[in-house]
Order: C-alpha cells, then sequence, then structure tokens
C-alpha cells in the first residue's frame, strides 16, 4: 500500500520521458554501484490502514492509561481545551514547514509571532523566540548563550534545578571546557550562603529554577542583584502555569528564562513532543538561539511577519552559528499559544489559583496521616514534597494498585532521599480524587 | 489580518476551567506573586477559533499545494498516523509512569512502539542499534556527533576536525562546532560530489569524523562512497551519514553497508510524519556495533520473558540527550506508516521519489541550466543564472510560483550552485501535478526573456507583497 498517485501506466511512461528506454526502475539507481546494494532489507509485508490501526490499538491496551496522576516532575496533567485539537487540526498548519516563504506562511508566522508575544507577556521578559525542542534543551542553550555574551565559563547550578535539566546540561557540554558548581537547596530554598561564596568575576551565569524541583517558591530578586554586581548573568527557568500567580522572573531581575511548555495545551504523550520557551532582555537577542519571527511591512505599507535576525542561524553562518537548532516546535508553540488565548488573562490566574488550592488541600489530606509528613519549609504552588515512613517507591506501587499514581519517588534521583516523593496536583484533580488519594495513602501504610 | 491581541476585549473568556471544589487556600505572601496580571488576550472560543482559522488560510500546506521544498522531503502525510497519535493510550501517559516501581511493566506498550521501532530501522539503515531520543534532524547531528567525541575519548584520542563538503546542510558544521570540533570544509569536484583529492588532503590523524548526505544535496549518489568510507577508517576517522535524503535510496542501498558508523534519520521526511510548520519532527540515530555502549541514556531493553523495561545503567553512555524518549507521539507516527508501507512499499516509495524527480529534471532541461544534469535521484538542482542575466534571480522565480499556487522549492542552496533552486517532489505527487509545474516554469522562463521587470510585483495574489526583510531586522519588532 503507499500514498502514490502515479499508475503503473504512468510511471512507465515516465520513464520513458525521463529518458529511461529499458523501462525499468532499477535503471534510475544505476549510480549505485551492485555491490553497495543492501546486504538485507527485510521488513514485514505492508499492511492496511484498519490492520495497522488495530495493531497499535491493541498495543496501546497494553499502557495502563486509568491512573488517576499526582505525578509531576516538570510534566503535568493539565486540562486541554478542544479547540486546541480541533484547530491544529487544519492542515493548513500541521503539514506546512519553516516559514521559509513568508507571503505563503503568514498564518504561521504571525501565529509564532502572537506566541513570542505571549511568552514576554507571561515571562515580563522583551524578548521571545519561536520555541526550542524542550525545557531541558532551552536550559542547555540558555547556558551556551551566557557563556557567549559574558566571554566566561562558569556556570552555578541551584540545587533546586530538576535533576533532569541538569543531566541534560552536563551531556551537552561534556566535550567543551566549561566549569559547572552546583550548590544544594537549604530547607527547599536557594543557598544564598554558598552562592555568595561560590559567586565571582569568572562566573557567566547562575541557573535557577521557580518553583523549584520540590515544589517550593522562591523570590530570586536577591540573588539576580548579587549575580550583576559580579558580572554574571541569571537564567531562571520556569512553569508557565504557575506564572499566572508568581512573581515573574523579569521583576526578580533574570536575564534569561526558559522553561518546558508541556503544560499550555501540550498531551503528556510519553515525553513528547513538547517545547522548550526561552525569552531575554532586548539587549540579548543577537546572542539567542532559535528562529525569531518579527513584524515588517510590504511595498504597500501593509503589516506582514518574517524571520528575522537570520545572521545568528546555521543555515547562513554554519558553524559560526548561536546554535545548531534549524526548527521550533511550531505546532507545539501554536498550541500553546492557542491554550493562552483561550484561557486568557483571567483564566490563567484562575486556573493557577486552583491549582493551588488543589495542592494545600491534599497536603492538609496527606498531612492528617499518621507518619506522613508534609514538608513545610517554604511555601510552594501546585507541587511538594512529602515524607513517609517507609520507602516511597514501595508505596507509590501499592497505590498503582488502587489507580493512583501518587506521586514521583525521590530517591530515584537522591539517593538519601528514599522515603520521598514529589506530589503534583492540577486543576484536574477533585476533591473526591484527593479524599480517596488520601485513603488510600492511610491504607497502604497502616493497613 | 488583526492579531490576536488586538481582538481582545476585557472580561471575555474562551474556556471554563474546573476550578473551586475544595476550600480556598490562605493568599500567598505578596513577595512571591505577580504584581500584575499577565496581559494575555481574552476572547471568547468563537473568537479564537475564527482567529486561527482565518490565520490557517495563509498558509500553503502539502495538503493543499504543490511543496516541492529541495531537502526537505514534504509529502503527504497519511491521515491514519494522526489518528493513532491520538490514541490517549498513548497521549495521556506521563513520561515519569515507567520510572516508577515496576513502572515499565505500566507501559510495555509504548515500550514496544520504541523497540519495535529501533529496530525496523536498523533495517532499513543498516545499522545495529538505534535511539529514538533526538527530536530533529539537527539535535540527531548533535548526538552523531557526541558519539564521534566519546568514541575517540574512550581511545584516549583526542582529534580535532570534522570534514563536512561544501555542499552540506548548515546544520553539518553547526552541530560539529557546538560539540566542540572545528570544522574543514571539502569542496565539490566537477560532479558534484566532493573531491577526492581535496579529501584525500584533508584526511589524516586529527580527523574525527566525516559527516555527509548521500546523496547529497545536489540529489548525486556518489559511487566512490565506500573508497571514502574506507579512506577515513583507515585514519581512525568516524563516518557520519545524514540522513536527510534517505528518501532517495530505501531497499537500493543502506547506510551501514556503505562504510557508515553513525546515522541520523528524519522521520518527518523519509517516514511522512507532519512537518507541523517548522516542528515537531524526529531524528532517530542509529550506531553500528561498536558505538552502541556510547549511546544516549535511557535504552528501551527487552527481557527475556518478552517485556520491555528501561535501562538507565550505561556506564559509558553521553547521557541525557532528551528529558524522556524522544519526541514519541512523531516516533508513533513514523512507526504505523512503516507498518503500512511494509517491505515493498518502502521501495516503491524511493522508486517513485527519484521517477518524480528525474522526470522533472529531464522536462526542465532546456529551459533552465541544470549544472549537475546527467541523472539524479531524488531531488535536482537547477540554475537561474541564465534568467539572472536578464534581472530574474531565483527569488523572482520562487515569488512567481506563489501565486501560481506552488509553494517554492528551496533557494540559494546549496552554496554551491549560484542562482540554486532545489526541487524535490517526492513521490506523493501524480504527474498532472509534476506537468502542471513544468508547464509553470516554462512560462516562468519565457515570462524572463519577454518581461523581466514583471517578476518585481509577485507575488501578487497572497495577504501580503513581498516583505522588508531589512527593516525586521533594524526595527526588530518581534513581539506586540
Amino acid at each position: 500500500m503507499s500514498y502514490i498517485p502515479n499508475s503503473i501506466e504512468d510511471r512507465q511512461e515516465m520513464l520513458k520521458a525521463a529518458g529511461v528506454n529499458s523501462g525499468k526502475m532499477a535503471d534510475l539507481f544505476k549510480n549505485i554501484p551492485r555491490r553497495l546494494q543492501p546486504r538485507s532489507f527485510d521488513l514485514a509485508p505492508g499492511r492496511s490502514e484498519f490492520e495497522v490501526e488495530k495493531y497499535l490499538r491493541g498495543l496501546g491496551k497494553k499502557n495502563v492509561t486509568d491512573l488517576v496522576y499526582f505525578i509531576g516532575g516538570g510534566f503535568y496533567d493539565h486540562y486541554i481545551p478542544a479547540a486546541i485539537d480541533a484547530l491544529t487540526s487544519r492542515s493548513e498548519f500541521y503539514t506546512a514547514y519553516t516559514p521559509y516563504q513568508p507571503e505563503a506562511s503568514q498564518g504561521n508566522l504571525q501565529a509564532i509571532y502572537e506566541y513570542q508575544s505571549c511568552i514576554c507577556r507571561l515571562t515580563g521578559m522583551e524578548a521571545a523566540n519561536a520555541s526550542l525542542y524542550d525545557g531541558g534543551t532551552a536550559l542547555y542553550e540558555a547556558a551556551m548563550m551566557a557563556i557567549r555574551i559574558t566571554g566566561r565559563n562558569k556556570i552555578i547550578i541551584d540545587g533546586g534545578v530538576s535533576p533532569i535539566y541538569r543531566k541534560m546540561l552536563y551531556c551537552y557540554t561534556s566535550n567543551l571546557s566549561i566549569d559547572f558548581i552546583e550548590i544544594p537547596v537549604s530547607h527547599g530554598q536557594s543557598d544564598r550562603v554558598e552562592l555568595d561564596k561560590r559567586l565571582d568575576e569568572e562566573t557567566a551565569a547562575v541557573i535557577l529554577q521557580n518553583p523549584n524541583f520540590f515544589g517550593a517558591i522562591d523570590d530570586h530578586a536577591d540573588i539576580c542583584a548579587r549575580c550583576h554586581n559580579s558580572g554574571a548573568l541569571v537564567i531562571e527557568s520556569v512553569y508557565p502555569i504557575a506564572l499566572g500567580l508568581l512573581k515573574t522572573p523579569e521583576a526578580m531581575g533574570a536575564d534569561i528564562v526558559t522553561g518546558e511548555g508541556q503544560s499550555l495545551g501540550i498531551p503528556l504523550s510519553f515525553g513528547g513532543p513538547y517545547l522548550g520557551f526561552m525569552a531575554t532582555k532586548k539587549k540579548y537577542v543577537r546572542k539567542m538561539p532559535g528562529r525569531i519571527v518579527g513584524a515588517t511591512t510590504d511595498k504597500n505599507g501593509n503589516r506582514g511577519f518574517v524571520l528575522t535576525l537570520q545572521t545568528r542561524e546555521q543555515h547562513i553562518r554554519r558553524e559560526k552559528a548561536t546554535s545548531n537548532i534549524c526548527s521550533n516546535q511550531a505546532l507545539c508553540a501554536l498550541r500553546a499559544l492557542i491554550y493562552m488565548a483561550l484561557v486568557g488573562k483571567d483564566g490563567l490566574k484562575e486556573v493557577a489559583s486552583a491549582c493551588r488550592d488543589k495542592a494545600e488541600y491534599t497536603k492538609q489530606k496527606l498531612g492528617e496521616i499518621k507518619g506522613v509528613e508534609v514538608k513545610k519549609s517554604s511555601p510552594t504552588f501546585n507541587e511538594f514534597t512529602v515524607k513517609l515512613p517507609e520507602n516511597a517507591n514501595e508505596v507509590i506501587g501499592k497505590l498503582i494498585g488502587k489507580g493512583i499514581a501518587a506521586g514521583f519517588p525521590l530517591g530515584r534521583y537522591y539517593a538519601d532521599m528514599e522515603n520521598y516523593m514529589l506530589v503534583a496536583v492540577t486543576e484536574k484533580r477533585t476533591r473526591h480524587e484527593i479524599v480517596r488519594f488520601a485513603d488510600a495513602l492511610e491504607a497502604a501504610l497502616w493497613s | 489580518m488583526e492579531l490576536i491581541f488586538e481582538l481582545s476585549r476585557a472580561g471575555r473568556r474562551g474556556v471554563k476551567m474546573p476550578t473551586g471544589d475544595v476550600p480556598e487556600s490562605a493568599s500567598l505572601d505578596p513577595v512571591y506573586t505577580r504584581e500584575k496580571d499577565a496581559e494575555l488576550p481574552s476572547l471568547s472560543e468563537p473568537e479564537v477559533v475564527r482567529h486561527f482559522t482565518n490565520l490557517s488560510k495563509m498558509n500553503f500546506g502539502v495538503d493543499s499545494h504543490f511543496y516541492p521544498l529541495g531537502s526537505c522531503t514534504m509529502k503527504y502525510n497519511p491521515k491514519i498516523t494522526e489518528r493513532i497519535a491520538a490514541f490517549s493510550s498513548f497521549a495521556s501517559i506521563h513520561p515519569l509512569q515507567p520510572q516508577l516501581v515496576n513502572g515499565g511493566m505500566l507501559t510495555q506498550g509504548a515500550l514496544e512502539v520504541i523497540s519495535d521501532l529501533e529496530n525496523v530501522l536498523c533495517e532499513i539503515t543498516g545499522m545495529d542499534e538505534f535511539t529514538t531520543q533526538p527530536m530533529a534532524g539537527a539535535h540527531g547531528e548533535l548526538t552523531g556527533i557526541m558519539l564521534i567525541a566519546a568514541h575517540h575519548r574512550e581511545k584516549g584520542d583526542r582529534r580535532k576536525y570534522i570534514l563536512i563538503p561544501d555542499s552540506g546542510h548548515g546544520t553539518n558544521p553547526a552541530s560539529a562546532a557546538i560539540a566542540g570540533y572545528e570544522v574543514k570544509t571539502i569542496k565539490s569536484d566537477d560532479k558534484g560530489v566532493m573531491d577526492m583529492n581535496e579529501f584525500r588532503k584533508e584526511m589524516n590523524e586529527d580527523v574525527a569524523g566525516v559527516m555527509l548526505t548521500c546523496p547529497n544535496t545536489l540529489g548525486i549518489f556518489n559511487p566512490r562512497i565506500k573508497e571514502l568510507a574506507d579512506l577515513a577508517h583507515a585514519s581512525g576517522a568516524l563516518m557520519y551519514y545524514d540522513g536527510a535524503n534517505l528518501n532517495a535510496i530505501m531497499g537500493k542501498a543502506r547506510p551501514g553497508d556503505l562504510g557508515f558508523d553513525i546515522v541520523h534519520l528524519n522521520l518527518h521526511k523519509t517516514f511522512a510524519t507532519p512537518h507541523g510548520g517548522g516542528g515537531p519532527g524526529a531524528g532517530p540515530v542509529g550506531v553500528k556495533k561498536h558505538l552502541a555502549e556510547f549511546l544516549p541514556t535511557s535504552r528501551v531493553v527487552k527481557r527475556k520473558d518478552g517485556t520491555f523495561t528501561l535501562d538507565y545503567d550505561r556506564p559509558k553512555s553521553i547521557g541525557y540527550i532528551s528529558q524522556f524518549y524522544g519526541n514519541f507521539g512523531v516516533l508513533l507516527k513514523a512507526y504505523a506508516y512503516i507498518l503500512i508501507e511494509g517491505k515493498e512499499g518502502l521501495i516503491e516509495v524511493s522508486e517513485n521519489a527519484v521517477l518524480n524527480a528525474n522526470y522533472l529534471m529531464r522536462r526542465l532541461k532546456g529551459h533552465y541550466d541544470i549544472p549537475y544534469g546527467e541523472n539524479c535521484m531524488h531531488e535536482f538542482v537547477i540554475s537561474c543564472c541564465r534568467q539572472a542575466k536578464r534581472g530574474v534571480h531565483a527569488v523572482d522565480i520562487a515569488k512567481a510560483l506563489i501565486d501560481k499556487g506552488i509553494h517554492p522549492p528551496t533557494i540559494y542552496f546549496p552554496l554551491n550552485v549560484k542562482e540554486a533552486i532545489m526541487i524535490e517532489p517526492t513521490e506523493t505527487e501524480s504527474r498532472e501535478t509534476l506537468d502542471e509545474f513544468v508547464r509553470v516554469m516554462i512560462e516562468l522562463a519565457e515570462l524572463a526573456e519577454k518581461d523581466p521587470v514583471a517578476f518585481k510585483e509577485f507575488p501578487k495574489t497572497t495577504s501580503v507583497g513581498r516583505l522588508d526583510e531589512v527593516k525586521a531586522a533594524r526595527d526588530m519588532n518581534i513581539s506586540a
């Protein structure tokens, strides 16, 4: 089966027209020497789309999908309004490519411009790019950008930054000589004392996260001020839904802002596709990686949009480019934009408040259980750390049997936190589900 | 068209979110909260839907237009794969779920998809192991270069250079550079392939690897590719295959048999997943056995009892290239496509992609200069040098095509052809579409002779005319 329109007769005639008088397809490949032909090409025969759909539906059933999620860790089970799927299913959007020809791509370009604008409004920053692959790669790109801007080589990472992001940073820079210093959190928040000790004239940037991986929220304004005194930049990784309530990174003084955009209307989909957003100050735009869309006019003065500042990019600068990235996550960025447009100014605040209210209620319910300690050293948004009287992994395992994904076991990334779990609550969780979770946890621990 | 912010009216709402079945919590200390609300637009759902529907109409896509964008393989995207990727049994799974205790058992279906896809990609390319983690072609390149670095580091071998032909994609040198290598560019010879003498001259024990596209961006398959790979290997360098052009050779040649050690594929090109307006794509990377231990963490492993698990205990791995397992939704679409096509289908895909390109090239001959015009694989490059003498440049031809309802091919690439127009029709276009394209291209060549000034007005049929890119860069209006 295939999606080739031309009939066998068409092909025969086309072969002749193409100068292949033998009429044999094989002759189109005569530049490939016989000895270089495949040693094997052992694939199953094609199947009908019905059969493939049925087969993959069967594989889907092997996943356990009816869990009530209290797992987050940077990736959250938020509600996705139906209009997002309907609009991004328009094939004028999803079957197009990078808008190299602006006049034939104004829809895509204007959407990216609006997306960039929404990211700026959300973070308070002046300039955003068209998106990067995900939150982790965005953070890596931000670190490289800070190194380019400052000409320095040392990066300080706050211990509250996601362990997944930290692993990615180390992976990407393993062939470069960059000094990384990690500073563990103190009572759940950034350790100012230790940070002060390590911050020096060699430091390109300090990387922070708000809320941090353990769920704690912080005001990093003092850290930003200290960094700027030493000529270092501040990179702040943020959770976009939380920005419905929380102080913006701009208000704290951050220089580069990144984050995982999944929570903005993008399905969890087993890890991707997602998007990473990035925003900065206008003065750093020329050091920013990735596609950027700008407004301009045509010769009649009509407003239109183009890819701009392309001299930063690989297709022009090749090995001197700011990054090797060629695409953005355009369709995911479109989803995020439509999400922000549907939820809107008031709605975002409400979603954020609902998340926090439900998380606080969950804290209260879990805290009533004997032996369960909800960490309270710092305020939180929708995620928090819970200490259990026994191994968290095993407790979580028991609750899976009750249809509840209770949280993420922190022992997975922190050897001394075997009894801790990270619990996330979104606006989708109901009071009933929260109570059921608390009851199931109590039963798992004590009966 | 108006911006969404210009349509915004205070008090309007596009969706009602679930709230309020728990007590309101105590307010946060204002030191932690934002002073002013984020100025997102306020609109009703009908207004949002109309705005984006209208925006979509200002876009060319494969479903609506012929889109022969060279090196991008803008083939038709089968609808069934969209339906499958939307199954909630895949789309709703949290990526940390398999990292819970015995968590692999909670996501057996998803892990099986990844494992099976890795296996079929190995067979298609002749590689031994694949990782699905890289999220785009350029991301795959970077992963590949890091694997090259890991290989040399393991041997205690410090090498400095990556060799790349002048016809290579811009991402190749950029990927090599950001991974810490210096790039040496090798010229093409008069046949359009990497100059063998130049290559010999630059190949030595400081070279870590060679990055090649084969067939290259001129649509030429280098028959001496194996010889080139042998030379590289003799100096201890590794061979990297940029899989952007795999659509030309499925079932006809495999990078693994040609001497390549590493390959990335663009699932959004060869395997028909939508380009999404610039992403998301997927750029899985395959390697020969000797590099498998360096592949990114985690790996999907099949246990003896037939179940699947994730292996994180990989001491020599380059580490976390991706947050999780790659762009899973895209992987699922590509896997469905491969299952539907099957062995014969994929061979037919490449044959017809190459046939369509040769048919077009032959029919355009005489009307445009074709610098490497003997025969081509899945794409070819014409030059508008002849038309440029009349003042009609590649960009002018491109803009004229827009008015004819055709998305322009890639222009001004590859860099080693002046006034280049790079055309890749793909196998999913009918003969009638190709004939219409030929008719239009000939008409434009004639117009270039008769009335070259006319081109400066194109395009006339789009929502905006030619846009002032200099002004865009100067004014830097990048957010509203």
